[in-house]
């Protein structure tokens, strides 16, 4: 009898084990999805990672939000002007953006998050992305006042923001988590821990975050005092579970356990044999091999740049080595989604590309030869991340500058922080770079390897190029800017400062009964703000 | 025996403070930035982010603040969850893998021990020859292959069945934790099953069972009285430092698993170079290590009159 009474209890602990949920309920319109990790930063001002940047645009709301199809559409603020010169925006706000605890969103709200993430004591990692409103910079760098940056509440529903210079995408930047509003009073009442647990934050946007259990759960709940609440369809979206694995996060997949699930080399063959249907989409990233341009460096001579351009083939590149479907040979530091003037800019202004010769790479080489006054070329180091994918890319190089000029590659494979730590010290004479989209407009690639750029790790430098960022910088006809920004595509590939090698795609699985769910390339992705649940 | 507990615990505090100063050291001669990101931040911002985690001083003066931190049990904030504590973290997190170290041991334990008996009682028979081929896989096998194996075996129950009979992956009932227990607890099954063999063939031939027998007492009561308690006790030394190293191994089955541990920050940490949670972490551990030994070393006096004696 009482073993009788201890195999039930067991078996009541055991099949206690939660009513059985389904991944995307029709019913309750809830959906359940797996995160890869832990959100690092929830505090709008200081995040910069991948998986906060999905999470707060759900939780959250700037002045500008965007719409299903990527359009900017009017979010707290309801509509705005921008001063004929470019030099300033006006923005209006709507009454009726509420905070989570009922209070309204006023312009305070934009200017003491605007102001914060400036103060040089916060040191916020994306201050940068404020630069272009007047004196932020300067604010930032301690050399001018927080009260000196031109952002003012004109009254609570009003705000009057002055910019550096003419900046054409300002108002596309509000989207950007960074812009989102802080309330002082709240954030001062958590001090060093706003935004560690899901009660130390605020929330105005279409969801707020109910639950959070470190490293193992987030749940989100449709906010109820949203504006637009009539447009939200979803009651909750429950991330369920966390894990980097992206097998263990396939088999939450099969198990009905998840909506949707990025795949990788490995796992989209076993999602194949297991006849998912396979979709893709361009993240919007480029990835690149970045010559250190350091004088001194042997990648700083010209001709040993051009031999390999005339040597690598990013089509070959896409199909042999990365072979997973989604990704694009790269022609240019621009990816084929950016907006021109009134097309895709790379369609108004195509990118030259270098034709594979085996006879020009060799002229190029004996060229350089000659310049750097050297018979043959000493080994070149070229500097990886540790990842498998890294690794295979790294030793491709290898074989093909081995096989086909006859260079000496040394990969050099380190950590994350350690590779940062060599770029930037510039400890390399190749590294395997990418660069992602901050916000929708060209100029997010455009000033990568301007010479005052910190993000230019291998230190190019060139007037002309500089030139042709100002010009796009300070400029907003549409025109004006595209041309400086199709001389500067040109100047990429003449000196051949890079070597663009693809441009990121990846591959997923998504629950066919989730409908409306957008992927972005700027913005949170993939965005369930408007998604909905079929039968 | 009080005198003894204080020697070993003095000991232990000294051997913590060794490892501090070890994972200190190392941790900074590790290559790397640990404040360097994707973005690049301007000299300002980077002063800023040094000054807050004392990196502007030099290395000794940061060892000094460190262990003047560490006395008063504060490890100070992640560097990559910049506004948690380390000892946050450790609170939410270490209970998980205890749990689920626990139950592993459980398991280890139970199985090793019977298969470990088993074995020695058919030896060179042919369950003997299964169960040790078994065991050979389950030490030589690394453990995520054992998860990756155990949770498409999940996937495959619940298809067959049609519905999540099993949950793959996650943390909260005990239906979560049976996969994950037995899959980081096979290593050490494998280790105690072979450790169980060898000692209860030792005994097997000693003169005790042999009295035993000769009295006529019922093989069962030899077995149970005589031979498995006295066999047990090999079993018993490695299990301290073993519940150490399987709440802290447990990373790879966390990760498959999708389980809340403080192993995963612990590795984590050290890939992202975060030293607050690097120093707190090992520094947990090691102190957890060091007191899982001492505590083993005086169970032993219990279980074994003899140690006491000694």
């Amino acid at each position: 009898m009482k073993y009788l009474l201890f195999l039930m209890t067991l078996w009541s602990a055991i099949t206690s084990a939660q009513a059985p949920v389904t991944s995307a309920d029709f019913e309750e319109q809830t959906i359940s999805i797996a995160l890869t990790q832990e959100p690092p930063q929830l505090n709008s001002m200081k995040a910069t990672d991948q998986v906060s940047n999905f999470i707060l645009p759900h939780i959250m709301e700037g002045l500008v939000r965007y719409d299903r199809r990527g359009r900017i559409v009017p979010g707290v603020a309801y509509k705005w002007e921008i001063d004929p010169d470019g030099m300033g925006a006006t923005f209006w706000l709507r009454e009726n953006a509420l905070w989570s605890d009922g209070k309204p969103v006023t312009a305070n709200d934009f200017v003491f998050a605007w102001r914060t993430t400036l103060a040089p004591e916060t040191a916020s990692e994306y201050a940068f992305i404020l630069f272009p409103i007047k004196n932020a910079e300067a604010a930032n760098k301690g050399k001018a006042k927080l009260t000196d940056i031109g952002v003012t509440a004109i009254d609570d529903y009003t705000i009057r923001v002055e910019l550096e210079r003419p900046t054409a995408y300002f108002i596309k930047l509000t989207a950007f988590a960074t812009y989102f509003p802080v309330r002082e009073d709240f954030f001062n009442s958590r001090g060093d821990s706003y935004a560690a647990d899901a009660q130390d934050l605020l929330f105005n946007g279409p969801f707020r975050l109910t639950e959070w259990v470190h490293s193992a759960s987030l749940k989100m709940e449709k906010n109820e005092t949203y504006w637009d609440k009539e447009k939200i369809t979803l009651n909750e979206i429950n991330a369920a579970y966390i894990t980097e694995d992206s097998r263990a996060r396939l088999n939450l997949f099969i198990d009905g356990k998840i909506v949707h699930t990025r795949l990788d080399g490995e796992t989209y063959k076993d999602a194949l044999t297991q006849k998912q249907r396979i979709r893709s989409f361009s993240t919007g990233s480029i990835f690149f091999l970045e010559y250190n341009h350091r004088a001194g460096r042997i990648t700083d001579n010209l001709n040993l740049r051009r031999a390999i351009q005339h040597t690598f083939d990013s089509d070959k590149f896409v199909n042999n080595v990365l072979a997973t479907p989604g990704n694009l040979a790269a022609e240019s530091l621009f990816p084929v989604w950016l907006q021109g003037v009134d097309d895709k800019f790379r369609k108004e202004y195509p990118a030259e590309v270098a034709v594979v010769n085996k006879g020009l790479a060799a002229e190029y080489l004996a060229k350089a030869k000659s310049e750097l006054g050297i018979e043959e070329f000493p080994a070149l180091i070229l500097l990886s991340g540790n990842t498998p994918t890294a690794t295979k890319q790294a030793e491709y190089l290898q074989g093909l500058l081995k096989s086909r000029l006859g260079l000496d590659i040394k990969i050099d494979k380190q950590t994350f922080k350690q590779r940062l730590a060599k770029m930037t010290s510039g400890d390399f004479d190749f590294v395997l770079a990418g660069w992602g989209p901050d916000f929708d407009d060209i100029m997010t690639f455009g000033d990568l390897f301007a010479s005052w750029n910190l993000n230019n790790r291998g230190r190019y430098s060139n007037p002309d190029y500089d030139e042709q960022v100002r010009i796009a910088l300070n400029n907003v006809d549409p025109k004006t800017r595209m041309e400086a920004m199709a001389k500067l595509q040109k100047i990429i590939h003449d000196d051949a400062v890079i070597l663009p090698m693809y441009e990121q795609g990846v591959i997923y699985l998504m629950n066919s009964k989730v409908r409306g769910v957008v992927r972005r390339v700027v913005g949170p992705d993939p965005d369930y703000t408007y998604s909905r649940v079929i039968k | 025996m009080l005198a003894y507990t204080l020697k070993r615990l003095l000991a232990g505090i000294v051997t913590v403070w060794f490892i501090a100063t070890a994972t200190f050291t190392a941790m900074h001669m590790v290559p790397g930035d640990p404040l360097m990101n994707d973005k690049a931040v301007s000299a300002e911002i980077r002063a800023n982010l040094e000054r807050k985690y004392g990196l502007d001083k030099s290395a000794p003066e940061q060892y000094v603040i460190f262990m003047k931190n560490m006395l008063s049990g504060d490890f100070g904030i992640s560097f990559t969850q910049q506004n948690r504590q380390v000892n946050d973290i450790i609170r939410d997190h270490f209970p998980v893998s205890a749990t689920l170290g626990i139950m592993a041991i459980f398991f280890a334990t139970i199985g090793g021990v019977l298969w470990g008996a088993l074995t020695a009682l058919y030896r060179n028979r042919l369950p003997d020859i299964i169960i040790m081929f078994l065991v050979i896989l389950g030490i030589s096998v690394p453990s995520f292959v054992f998860a990756a194996l155990g949770q498409l075996l999940l996937v495959n129950i619940n298809s067959l069945f049609g519905a999540s009979i099993i949950p793959v992956a996650g943390w909260g009932t005990l239906s979560h934790m049976l996969m994950p227990s037995m899959v980081l607890g096979l290593g050490t099954m494998a280790l105690l099953t072979r450790l169980m063999r060898s000692s209860m063939l030792e005994i097997v031939n000693e003169d005790y069972i042999r009295t035993a027998r000769a009295k006529g007492l019922s093989p069962s009561r030899i077995f149970f009285r005589h031979q498995l308690r006295n066999a047990i006790l090999p079993v018993i030394t490695v299990l301290g430092p073993q519940i150490a190293a399987i709440t802290t191994g447990g990373f790879v089955v966390e990760l498959v698993f999708a389980i809340p541990g403080l192993g995963r920050y612990f590795v984590q940490a050290v890939q992202q170079l975060d030293y607050t949670v690097i120093m707190g972490t090992t520094v947990f551990y090691g102190a957890f290590l060091v007191l899982m030994v001492i505590l083993v070393d005086i169970l032993y006096g219990f279980i074994d009159p003899r140690v006491r004696l000694s």
